[in-house]
């Protein structure tokens, strides 16, 4: 508040423009990751009030249950389609290359890889925030404009822990449980097209499949999931919490969270997978 | 001599440059139906929150019976909230929940009570603003006068000992607001509740008040009964209450800069 003030006050010059310009873009940037930082740590402290505190004071397990169901349950066939499907165009994609150096038997190996490491949990991941992320963002957005949060507030009921951690930790597992759907359903499509346009034999897919993974790409691949989910519910919380401004905010919100989170989700991807290298995981 | 139950002391309140509310001191007695008046814009619904706790003053203190709201800590605001009811403009009920769950959700988060229990008391506060029957409605099949009474019953779910109403009869018609305002009088009787309604309706304002207080920009101008008021010389609360056309806060929109502003020198 203090620079904007400040700035205001000198004249508006070529030059300057641009400083002010970008000093609030840089302070809006810096005080949305704070909030987010806010929102990530009330939600942990209010964690263990929220899950195993005596009856009445806590979230609720039906609650959690029923958000499980509404983020995860309800995207399982669209994920699985999906990857499926990005499953058998890759396996068609590659089968040409590979036959030119006589290993068309690899392709196994890469999609056993691309998908247990990469694909499983990155599509599942933008998949649910286009199924959960909007949805979440849309309803805490509505949420906040008819006055519920406050109303919430006014009765002592802190929203993060009656609304923000059942949906993070319902996403965050129900990410996991996704990711391991993708990776299985990514690697049939691979073994569909193989078997059928290339002629490698089912269970010849599956013995090199299994042989190219090891627990620790799976498991890279779910603390990855585990994250993602952290990320789509954290930020359509935040953002929906954040809503002004009636029915037309709610849409700029949920606009917004769709494109955020994916560009957080490819970011973040790209972290772990620079420190995966770098660490040799 | 009356004791107080919430005193506002020298508050201020700024969003950003502007400044909402400007040094107001207030007394709420215990057991009275405050009516704060004012017009759009002039703090009234600001007062409303730093009373309830959920806006802070940037300066001076709110001190409900006898704690300073503003040297509580988390834990302890919690507690005040939960001594206090709150309805809402737009009743603010949970769309995702029956109106019998709205009612029961204070209960439910913070007593120990069993189901059974809390089932009886959302009867009994249901019965209250003649809604038992329709408990298990969902709020979108409710009309807006039914809203706002079973917004009443949830505010009254944990007992408080005080009730902020926030444009209670606002976009109901005369009927249905009037029975609204019947109802704030028997809680104000029956149960001994301290009110504080927020209103610009004057006919629901006159009914209910025992003390009304005037609001303008961020001021406190004047306060009475409602006598008192309707007796005033003072030409801001005489065209606020009559609703004239004419006097100080028409003049100030009028005076506001226009032909300077169309010779662009504002």
């Amino acid at each position: 508040m203090l620079a904007t003030q400040t700035l205001s006050f000198a004249p508006m010059t070529f030059l300057t423009r641009p400083i002010t310009a970008f000093g609030r873009r840089a302070i809006d940037f810096f005080s949305f990751l704070g909030g987010m930082a806010y929102l990530y740590l009330d939600s942990a402290k209010s964690a263990p009030r929220g899950l195993i505190a005596k009856r009445g004071r806590r979230m609720g397990w039906a609650n959690l249950w029923a958000q499980m169901v509404r983020v995860g349950v309800r995207a399982i066939p669209i994920v699985a389609l999906v990857v499926f499907c990005i499953g058998a165009i890759l396996s068609m994609q590659m089968s040409p290359i590979l036959r030119d150096y006589n290993e068309e038997k690899r392709v196994a190996d890469i999609i056993a890889i691309a998908m247990f490491r990469e694909l499983g949990p990155l599509v599942a991941a933008i998949v649910l925030t286009g199924f959960a992320g909007a949805s979440i963002a849309a309803e805490i957005g509505t949420m906040t404009v008819s006055e519920e949060i406050e109303a919430l507030e006014a009765h002592a009921i802190s929203p993060i822990r009656f609304l923000v951690l059942p949906r993070v930790i319902a996403t965050i597992v129900m990410m996991v449980c996704l990711a391991v759907v993708g990776d299985i359903m990514g690697a049939a499509g691979g073994m569909l097209v193989s078997r059928f346009f290339i002629g490698i034999d089912m269970t010849q897919y599956i013995d090199r499949t299994l042989s190219s993974i090891n627990l620790k790409d799976f498991l890279t691949g779910l603390i990855k999931a585990a994250v993602f989910g952290g990320i789509i519910s954290g930020l359509a919380c935040y953002l929906g919490l954040k809503v002004t401004g009636g029915a037309q905010g709610v849409g700029v919100a949920t606009t917004r969270t769709v494109v955020l989170t994916i560009v957080a989700l490819i970011f973040v991807d790209l972290m772990f997978t620079s420190v995966f290298y770098y660490l040799g995981v | 001599m009356k004791k107080v139950a919430i005193k506002v002391d020298q508050v201020v309140k700024n969003y950003g440059n502007r400044t909402i509310l400007d040094a107001m001191t207030l007394d709420v007695f215990e057991g009275e139906t405050l009516v704060i008046l004012g017009g759009s814009g002039s703090g009234k619904s600001t007062l409303l929150r730093l009373m309830m706790g959920t806006v802070k003053p940037n300066g001076g203190d709110v001190v409900a019976f006898g704690k300073s709201l503003c040297g509580m800590d988390e834990a302890a605001l919690e507690d005040y909230r939960k001594s206090v009811g709150v309805l809402f403009q737009s009743a603010a009920l949970f769309n995702s929940m029956s109106i019998k769950d709205n009612v029961a959700l204070p209960l439910r988060e913070h007593t120990d009570l069993p189901e059974e229990n809390i089932d009886i008391q959302v009867t009994i506060k249901l019965e209250m603003v003649g809604l038992r029957e329709h408990g298990e409605k969902m709020p979108s099949e409710l009309s807006g006068g039914m809203k706002k009474r079973a917004g009443l019953a949830r505010a009254m779910a944990m007992d408080p000992k005080i009730l902020f109403y926030d444009e209670p009869s606002a976009g109901l018609d005369p009927v249905t607001s009037a029975e609204i305002d019947e109802l704030i009088m028997a809680m104000n009787k029956k149960l001994g509740v301290t009110s504080v309604v927020v209103t610009h309706e004057m006919d629901s304002a006159f009914r209910i008040a025992d003390r009304m207080v005037l609001l303008d920009r961020g001021k406190f101008i004047v306060s009475g009964t409602p006598e008192e008021m309707k007796a005033s010389e003072d030409p801001l609360v005489r065209q606020f209450i009559y609703g004239l056309t004419t006097g100080p806060l028409t003049d100030r929109k009028r005076t506001g800069g226009y032909e300077r502003q169309l010779m662009g020198e504002v």
